[in-house]
Order: C-alpha cells, then structure tokens, then sequence
C-alpha cells in the first residue's frame, strides 16, 4: 500500500505491506534506527515515537498504514540545529543513561509529557515513564533528567539569559 | 591538568546514544543481508521423528532450511560448553531437550518470510515425560542425556572445606539453624535482545561476524575452534550493546546457526532474537537450592558452616564459569564472617530446561552465596533472640585480619567491615526505625528493617587458578599516544552500558596527565582490540583496569627518558610530579607529557624507539573483594501482601573510585534488578515443562512507578594489590540487595513467627505467610 | 513477533466500516486503538484476513454530556478521560480507571470502546460500565441498537456485537449529585493484566441511605461481574461497618477467579472482598462518610 508519512518534518513516500509495523518502518525503510525494539508484547517502551507532535505512541503497536497522512518525531527529530534539546542535554548532565537502549523511547515520552504537562512533581514523572522499562539505571536518574529538562523548558526568558 | 580519578566526568559515550545514534547490532545492514528465524520445540522433552523442510522451503524468498541433521553432517552440531564439561546441542538432534529448543533454522530475504516459513516446518515429535525438578532429576528414574557416559543426571559433585571439622563443630554448637534457602531461576532479560550478522566474505575468504557479544576474543577463539577456521579469518565485532548482565556471554545456537548459513551461502545472515527466544532459551541465572546450616555459640559467636546446593542447570552444563570452577566463586559463602570451619558441596543436576545457570549479574554464583550467608545469619540472629545488626558486628573478620584467608580457600585483599556498616546505620538512622516499629508493633502494624553485609569476590582472575576454554583470564590495553598529545586507549574487555568509554579514559589520563576527553577508547573489535577475556562478573575494572594502569605506567617510563632528553638531564634527575616532568630540585623546569609526546615523534632520544605506543597483558595477583552494607525499610500491607520499600540505603566499599557518578549509576541499576528479583522475577516451569514466563507480560520488570527511590554513600577500603586500588563494583548491588529485601519483610513478620519466605516474595506469598501464622 | 499478513482498509466514515465488516463477515476485525488486537496479531493468536481501521473517522472521537448522559466515541482515547476536566466527582469512577488502565503510554492510542468489545477478562473499563450502568451503542446496516452492558458483556472475549457490526459509542448515564466512585486494582506492576479490580459507584439519598450503588469486580472470572447481591444489599440501606463487610462478602461469592501466575483461586477471592471493601470506603469518604475502616 501506498503511504507518505513525514517523520522529523521530511515527507517520504513509500509502498509497505500492510502488516509493517511502524518501527520497522522507521528503522528498516527510512534507517532511523533511533527508535528501538526491545520485547513483542509492547511492554519496554524502547519504540516510543510521537504522533502528531503530541501523543506518544510505542510504534511496534501501530503499523506503518496508520501513520499515512501523519506526522512522527522520533529521537532523531529532537535535536534543532545541531543544539540539543534540553532533555538530551539533560540525559546527558544527570547521567540518565548507560547502554543507551531505552533512552530513545524515554526522551519521546517526556517530550510529550512535558508539552502536557511543564512541571511535573517526581511522582508524576515517574508515572508518566510507567510504561518504558530500563535496566540499567534504576530510574532515579532518568527522573532526575527530566526535572532538569522541565525546569530549563520553563525558566523565565531573562533568568535563563542571565544563567541563574 | 588536574586529577581524573574520582571526578565525575559527564560520559564520552553519552552524545551518540542521546541523538539515538548508537550502532546496535540491528542497526546493521548489510547489502544482499538474509534472515534467519528458528523453529522451537513445543514439548519439553520428546524424540524427533522427523522434520519436514518441504513446505517451509516452497515459500517464497526462503534460501534455505538448517536442522540438526544437516549440521551434524558437517560435524556443527556439538558447541562445546565453555568450562569445557559438557557439550550442547547446536540445533535438538535426535531429541529436545527443553521447551522451545531450537530445532531448525529458516534463512530468507526478510524477517517477516522468514517467520511465515518457521509456521510451515513440520517436525514430528514423540513427548517423552519431563523431569523439572532437580531433585527428581537426582533419582535418575528418566535419564535426560542420551550422549552422556556414565547414563545419570548428575552432572557434577564439587566440594570445598573440612567437612569433617565442620560436621563435629555443628555438632557440638550451641546454638543451630538449618533452612533450605532457594536462589530461583530468573532471567537478566537486557533490553536488546541478543543477535549476530554473519557476513562471510568469499572474496577475502574473511569471516565478520557483529555479535551481541560481551567477550569477543573468546568467541573469535571458540568460533575457530569449532569450524576449523583459523583465527586470523574470523573477525569478531561487539558493536554497542543495550545492556548485557550475563546474557550476552554464552554462545547461542542462534549465532552458530547463522554463521553456517553465511558460510554456505556467502552472503551475510543476521539473526536477532525476539523477547520469547530471549527468556525461553537463552542463559538463565541463579536456580540454586541450598540447606544452609549455621553453627554458634549461645553468645552468638559463629563456630560453622555447612552448604549443601542442588544446583539445575537444565538440559546442558553450559554455566559460562572458569574452568576449574563448577560452581563458580561459591565458596564466598562465608561472606563477611570469620567462621572457624566451613564445608560447601554442590551438586548439579540436567533437567528439561534451557542450560545457563551463569547470570544477572553473579559473579559467578557470588549471587546465591551472598543470599545464603545472608539469609542464614538472619535466621541465626533471630534463634539468639538478637539484633541482626548485633550478631553481624560480634562475627565480622576484623580490619587488621586482612589479608584474610577464608576457610573455603579465598584471600580476601582488603576491608573495614563494622565501619562501613557503622557508617551506614547512621545514615538510616537505624535506633529511630528500631524505636518506630516498636511503636508500629504496638498497632498490629508490619515494619521491617532488613540488613545485607555482603562481601563479594570478583575480578577473575589469576591465570593459575582461571581460564575458560583454557585461556588464562587475565587482560590487556593498548595505549597509543598521537604526535599532537591525544590518543587511543583499547582494552581486551567490553562495555554494554559501563561507561568504559569514560572511565578507562580516566584512568589513563590520571596516570599520563592528559586529558580524557582527548584519548579515544575503543573496544569490541578483535583485530584491532588486544586480547582480552571480555566484560562479566565485575572483572573489567579490576583486571583491564590494572592492565591499564600499567600499560599507561609503561607510557610513562619511556616518557621519562623522552623528558630527559627534552630537559637535558639524566634520566635519574626527573621527576613526574603535578601531572608534569619535572627536574628534582630545580622547581621550574618541567615538560608536559603532551610536550613528550611530540617529541617521541620529532625528536626522540638517539638509544629510544620512536613513537609513545605499548601494551599490558596483566595478570591479576588475586581477586578483588568490593562489600557493603544495604538496608532496607519497608511496610507490609496485611490484607493484600503488598510491600512498599520506604527506603533502601546502599553504603558501597569497591576501593578507589574512578568516576562517582558512574559507580552511583551502577548501583541503582543494580538495585532495581535487586528489586525485581526479591519482589516479582522468577522463570517457573509447571509440572508438565511448560515455561510459565515467556514474555515481559509474565517475566516482569519493574517500572519507575514500583521502582524505589535509592539512597547511596560510599567507604573506600581500597585494594592493596591493584595497581589504582579499585575493586569493581557493577554486581555488588545484585549481589547485596535480594537479601536485605528478603530480611525486612522476615523482619516485619517476626511478630507473627514467619522465619522464612522463597523469593519472589509476591503478595499472595506475603499474605498466605500472615494467614498461616494468624 | 510480526503478524501474518493481512488486507487492510482504512475507513473515513461508519458507513464505510460497515460496508466493509459486512462485507468480509469474520474474517474482518475493527481497528481502533489496537493496543490490544495488534499484540495478538504479533503473536499470532490473531489472523484477520482484513483489519477496516477507524482512526480516520474524525466524527466517532468526542466526549460529550448530553441529554442526561456522558456520551463517549469509539475513537475517543482512555488519555482523553485521564485528563479530561468535564469528569468531576460524580464521574469519579470513570476517572479512577482511566489513571490505571494498561500503562501512559499505551492510554494514549487505546480507546474505552475497543476495551470494551475486547472484553479481556481482565480489562478495566468492563467493570467500571457495570458499576455505571453503562450501555453500549452498536451500529448494523439496519442501523443502530442501544445494549445494556449486563448484555452487552457476554463472556471473554465475547461480546454482543454480531458479524457485520459495530460499537460506535459507550454511555454513562449521569448520576446524581451526590455520586462518587473509586477503582481499585492490584498489579503487579504497571502494565500488567489486574491481578483483582472493583469498581464502585455510589449515590446517597439527602437522608444519607445508599439510593443506588453499582459495584462490579475484574479480573476475577471469564468476564467482569456484576456483585449484584450487594448492590441490593446497599440500595436503601445506611453505610455501616458492617455493611461494607457483608458486601465484601458477596464479592468473593461472585468471584470465580482463575488461577495463574498472579495469584491462586484463594488468593484472588480474598482480593475480590478486599478491593470490593477499599472501594467502597473510599468511595463513602469521598461523599463525606468517614470512620467505616
């Protein structure tokens, strides 16, 4: 079948079979191998992408024909201009990563947790990462990156130029 | 230049796996690539009658239909087990031994044909009955392995000790314990599962083969030795790797399955695990059941120890330990206490269950020896009606008895067990918690607070006692310092998640005075990397640590004479000090190793080889001996069974530490895997061998939601015979924190007479314990 | 791991699904949040030969009150509930379940309408329609037919959807003010299947009697059930100790657990009296009924 579906705003059109799943989509046809495959009952979040900008979504659980006509960002997206998001630079300050596996599914679900939801308390980051699973890091220092990424995303203008 | 070590510097890793740009073994895609996928055996144990390759082979894109047989023609089929014991099947031959086996392999143009195909194999079985317990495995009523001489079970007896002087001394204590203390089988299950490309090359007649490997030089070996194709064609590269835990050391018939098919077909294969594969067949870990007997005097001084271990090492001995050691470092049991006398047995037994038994995170079974001892002094503690706390502090071995030579054979380097432990009940506040369950225990409320002072021993090894396959475990760095003053580090070991990539950097920038961000660390890659025994039970620091270390020393020494000849003096005259060289007594007259180093280049010294480049293969004197102190709090819901951990502290002793942050890293990692262990990870057969836990929906890991928040300090005790004093630290947490879980909530269920609950201690566990003894 | 194949039609109108549903009979199935099929499909336990996905049909994606009712689209998803500030007190059940369904992730592709023509033994919006009373709306080509959930819920898996049909919407009728509810369900962890879930909905009378409760259990049978016998119990009568306790009762009479890796058949009916008694204080505590524990 026949789909076009943008995906870190490039438009590619492409020809699947229907039972393409969109992380092989991402990873086998476009080489976007950012987004990641960890289990097959949809339980590790390493596939996590975002839809239209403001879902996440674990993207072996929706083929690749669901995604015509959309938009997906996946890990490669989040950087702009060669400058790294705030949550990338904070992954990267709190040490919120060790093999690295998880990390792209972690980063789209806060990215889109943060659009919702600025200035989430720790129990409420550690509800909204329920559903990717790491191995390595315990978690405590994921949590710790994305508070760090929300605090950068919500400073004041003039403090985060003075460098408070 | 300032100091390197113990500062912690951000990962050098970090910036490829943020932008997900890290090179996994999926990742890789090369032209003309086919895919294998593998057929399983449904039954746990039954005789093949036959395979029917025809449907499968008329789909269309299938290249090729691998079984058993085939592979047995071309004298394939038997991998040898890496302590060299035993030898497993490569594909099921003649029988299946457990359920899910492999028994074909289907290679075609793409996954997806390739797993329609697998659906279209027929294979024909005849089920023979299962043996799923050891114990019945003991009876030898129905003998697993057809191919074995003498026809039994057993697999092994090994033995360490007096067992006669420990018989007599628990026979005259006071005071005695005995409990059968079960380590259950479970899963390290990492996030990528694991996978090969096989490129076999005609035209270079070269073999590539990417593994999810965590030891490639020993697999470049093993490789070699099973085809007969010479090393120096086999190019074996581990690129990055999502995580290991143990599961990526063996040789999985998937990777050899693939091999052969690139080989015969030429065109490179890749096989990649699904999560089923993954948890049904692949290196399982602990499934050990020990009768634990403690021996003491009525003031609570122990007198003995005595193991007795029925290890399951299902339907292959494939446990990836050294070679003389069955049971790995089992003898560690004695932990952190100086018994007078001890005995460990174990005895290993096949049953119709995937092979493994080395993983998670043992150090080869340090695991389930931590757990024993751990478990057991509880156990005593509470028969002497006495703090834990109180009973660990009389029978610690003390500071000054280091170097310490353990009764079951071990050296142990060094350690200040009660400060450690002081230190960490003052952090918990250990008298305010023993003052609030008092109050709780009043209200009927269960509190519990659970301590784990766990001595462990890792950093294999020396060559006269550890090699695998015969290969001595020591390890290797190449250093090679570039004319501009950066340069290149490799070393024999490999990172899934570590942090090498920083650290060993930091190691060699401390000792040359260069800056880590400037020296490249590479890994993995078996032509360029040195020879080294691979990454596993906490060896990398302490043996490819000090090879590093010592290469960078040897850096230094040629450096010096390049210093002298750059300062005009003797080389007697210079000093290394403040990261410089300098001249002894003249303050201001100094050169920097980046200064050397272009002058090794440049301008190097008439009698001296150009260049700044050498390498150390390092054999380690002795193990290395991390420990700590763990406590746990938690509060048990006695309607449900539920346990919430209220806090987890993990005071950590691994020697010097090169990078905090990453060291804290790995602990918390560690400790959720504790977690998991303790509270809801177990692979359960039923009685018939139906695998009970065959997917993250089942084999649960826990999310951040379930997941404690973690509390962690540090002593250093660092170790006399390392080169830079460091121990190793990536398995102490899953070595320590099982059993401070487990002793909390025993802990909270004292009031009610619970003594003793198997892990995992699920809420129907928890809360039949409570109605039984209501 | 990858679903055998299949022909697939996306759909941008109900008509159109239906034209395709009756056309390829049950070899069809509806593609809506797919969190649940696409899983079986990747093991296979699932074969459609054609999947007609709805997400296109803009018009079945609304929450809305109206006419005496919270009225929901098959393509409205659980994460739309789990944020939604329309739910207030008297829908408090609904937005209990809506927090814990599958886990945050999966909530926001899932719909409660495909939970509901799922009917996994296990899910948790079947139980919170039975505390509710909801009913389910189901289009045919000759149109459309409003089912109770106590038809509507038929046995696992099973529901009373026919061939060549489909549930458009599901609708809560709206209580009372003084109405409010709690779920509660044990999981192993996030994401699990409920080891046991109830569901409670309550609404006072002025003189502080129980006029109706709806209490239902998951998890804990080949379907989510109705504890019918305490509902009857409840209805009229002061809330009390006591009371909560014969309930609890009840619960675990209805119950008729499975065992499995989460719990045995005994283990599971205690939870059923647990979970049915935490649901029922919270919920009284919420109305402002206290010092039932």
């Amino acid at each position: 079948m026949k789909i076009n579906v943008t995906v870190n705003g490039t438009r590619y059109d492409r020809d699947v079979e229907p039972r393409m799943l969109l992380a092989y989509f991402l990873r086998e046809e476009l080489g976007l191998t950012g987004t990641h495959v960890g289990c097959d009952s949809s339980s590790c979040g390493c596939c996590v992408v975002a839809l239209d900008g403001d879902r996440a979504v674990k993207s072996c659980t929706m083929f690749a024909v669901q995604a015509n006509g959309h938009e997906i960002t996946t890990v490669e997206g989040l950087e702009e201009g060669g400058k790294l998001h705030p949550l990338q630079q904070a992954f990267w300050d709190q040490h919120g990563l060790q093999c690295g596996y998880c990390t792209p599914g972690m980063l789209m679900t806060a990215y889109v947790m943060l659009k919702h939801k600025p200035k989430p308390s720790e129990a409420e980051i550690r509800e909204a990462i329920s559903g990717n699973l790491c191995r390595c890091t315990g978690y405590q220092n994921i949590v710790k990156a994305v508070q760090q990424a929300a605090n950068e995303l919500t400073a004041e203008p003039a403090a985060a130029a003075v460098g408070s | 230049m300032t100091q390197s070590i113990g500062v912690s510097m951000k990962r050098k890793e970090d910036p490829r796996f943020i932008r997900g740009r890290g090179r996994y073994l999926d990742d890789i895609k090369l032209p003309g690539m086919l895919y294998l996928a593998l057929v399983h055996s449904p039954y746990p144990h039954a005789r093949i009658k036959s395979i029917d390759k025809s449907k499968a082979m008329a789909v269309p894109g299938v290249k090729a239909v691998i079984t058993g047989e085939d592979l047995d023609a071309a004298k394939l089929e038997w991998l040898p087990t890496f302590h060299g014991y035993d030898k497993q099947m490569v594909l099921a031959f003649g029988k299946t031994l457990y359920q899910y086996q492999e028994v074909a392999g289907v290679i075609a143009t793409s996954r997806e044909v390739a797993h329609d195909a697998v659906e279209l194999v027929e294979v024909e079985y005849e089920p023979l009955d299962p043996v799923v317990d050891p114990y019945q495995a003991k009876e030898d009523t129905i003998i697993l392995r057809d191919d074995r001489e003498p026809k039994t079970n057993h697999i092994y007896h090994w033995e360490v000790g007096d067992k006669t002087a420990t018989a007599t001394a628990l026979d005259t204590s006071a005071v005695r314990i005995k409990e059968r203390i079960i380590s259950p089988r479970c899963h390290p299950a990492p996030l990528e599962p694991c996978g090969i490309v096989a490129d076999m090359n005609k035209a270079t007649g070269r073999l590539t083969l990417y593994m999810t490997s965590r030891a490639p030089h020993v697999h470049r070996t093993a490789f070699s030795l099973v085809t007969g194709i010479p090393e120096d064609k086999i190019h074996v590269i581990s690129p990055d790797v999502g995580g290991g835990f143990g599961n990526k050391v063996p040789v999985y018939p998937g990777y050899v399955v693939a091999t052969v098919a690139s080989v015969i077909i030429g065109v490179p294969v890749k096989w990649v695990e699904t999560r089923t594969e993954n948890l049904t067949t692949t290196g399982f870990a602990r499934d050990y059941h020990m009768d634990v007997e403690i021996g003491a005097t009525k003031e609570g001084k122990v007198t003995a120890l005595r193991v007795s271990t029925v290890a399951d090492h299902g339907a292959f001995d494939a446990a990836a330990d050294p070679r003389k050691y069955p049971a790995g470092m089992f003898g560690i049991v004695t932990g952190s206490y100086d018994f007078p006398a001890a005995f460990a047995e174990v005895d290993a037994y096949f049953t119709n269950k995937p092979p493994g038994g080395i993983a998670y995170r043992c150090s080869f079974r340090v695991t389930e020896a931590s757990f024993a001892i751990e478990r057991g002094m509880d156990l005593l503690a509470r028969k002497l009606e006495m703090d834990p706390v109180e009973l660990r502090r009389q029978n610690f071995i003390k500071k000054e008895q280091f170097p310490y030579s353990s009764p079951l054979g071990f050296t142990y380097d060094s350690g200040d067990y009660a400060a450690t432990m002081r230190k960490a009940l003052d952090i918990i506040g250990y008298e305010a918690l023993r003052k609030e369950q008092a109050e709780k225990r009043k209200r009927g409320e269960l509190m519990g607070i659970g301590i784990s002072t766990f001595t462990e021993t890792v950093g294999a090894g020396p060559g006269k006692q550890f090699d695998i396959l015969g290969i001595k475990m020591f390890d290797s760095a190449e250093i090679r310092i570039h004319p501009t003053g950066s340069g290149i580090v490799r070393a024999g070991t490999r990172h899934q998640g570590q942090g090498h990539e920083t650290t060993w950097a930091q190691i060699v920038g401390e000792e040359l005075g260069l800056d880590p961000q400037e020296l490249l660390v590479e890994e993995g890659d078996t032509d360029t990397a040195p020879y080294g025994l691979g990454t596993y039970a906490s060896r990398s620091t302490p043996v490819a640590g000090g090879a590093l270390a010592l290469a960078a020393r040897r850096i230094r020494e040629k450096a010096k004479k390049i210093a002298a000849h750059l300062l005009e003096v003797a080389e007697d005259d210079v000093e290394w000090k403040d990261y410089k060289f300098g001249v002894k007594g003249i303050p201001d007259k100094s050169v920097t190793m980046k200064e050397v180093a272009f002058a090794a280049y440049t301008n190097p010294p008439p009698d001296t080889e150009p260049g700044l480049e050498t390498s150390y293969y390092y054999d380690p004197p002795n193990l290395t001996f991390p420990y700590g102190t763990y406590i746990a709090v938690v509060d048990v819901d006695a309607d449900t069974g539920a346990v919430k951990v209220r806090r987890f502290l993990a005071v950590d002793d691994c020697g010097t530490v090169i990078n905090p942050m990453i060291v804290e890293g790995q602990i918390h990692g560690g400790l959720a895997e504790g977690f998991a262990i303790a509270f809801m990870q177990e692979i359960k057969y039923d009685e018939d061998g139906n695998n009970l836990n065959t997917n993250f929906t089942e084999y649960l890991i826990p999310t951040a939601l379930e997941t404690p928040a973690w509390e962690t300090d540090r002593t250093v005790t660092p170790s006399p015979h390392h080169p830079i004093g460091a121990k190793g630290v990536g398995e102490s947490p899953n070595v320590g924190s099982p059993q401070a879980f487990v002793n909390a909530v025993m802990d909270a269920l004292a009031p009610l007479g619970v003594t003793h609950i198997d892990m995992p201690l699920t809420r129907e566990k928890v809360w039949r314990a409570i109605r039984n003894a209501s | 791991m990858f679903p055998a194949q299949f022909d697939y039609r996306p759909a941008s109108s109900v008509d159109e699904a239906l034209e395709a549903l009756v056309r390829y009979g049950d070899d069809a199935r509806v593609l809506a949040g797919g969190q649940s099929l696409i899983p079986a499909m990747r093991f296979r336990l699932a074969r459609p030969a054609m999947l007609v996905d709805i997400n296109p049909i803009a018009e079945l994606d609304y929450l809305r009150e109206s006419g005496g009712q919270l009225q929901i689209g098959a393509m409205t998803r659980d994460y739309l509930l789990e944020t939604s500030t329309m739910l207030g007190d008297r829908y408090r059940l609904i937005a209990d379940t809506a927090a814990v369904v599958a886990d945050p992730v999966v909530r926001q592709m899932g719909t409660v309408v495909g939970s509901l023509c799922h009917n996994d033994p296990a899910g948790d919006w079947p139980v919170t329609a039975l505390a509710s009373r909801a009913q389910v709306v189901v289009r045919g080509k000759d149109g459309a037919r409003t089912v109770s959930i106590d038809d509507f819920i038929v046995d696992s898996y099973t529901t009373a959807v026919g061939t060549g049909e489909m549930a458009v919407e599901v609708r809560f009728p709206t209580p009372s003010a003084r109405t409010s509810g709690s779920y509660q369900k044990i999981e192993r962890k996030v994401g699990d299947f409920a080891t046991a879930a109830a569901g409670v909905q309550i609404t006072l009378a002025p003189d502080g009697t129980i006029a109706d409760a709806g209490i239902a259990i998951g998890a804990l049978g080949p379907k989510a059930l109705r504890v019918s016998a305490a509902e009857k119990l409840l209805k009229g009568a002061k809330p009390s100790k006591a009371l909560i306790e014969q309930a609890m009762r009840e619960a675990q009479t209805v119950a008729d657990p499975n065992p499995d890796n989460r719990g045995s058949v005994e283990y599971k009916r205690a939870m059923a009296g647990v979970l049915v008694g935490r649901a029922l204080r919270q919920t009284l505590e919420r109305l402002g009924v206290g010092g039932l524990a």
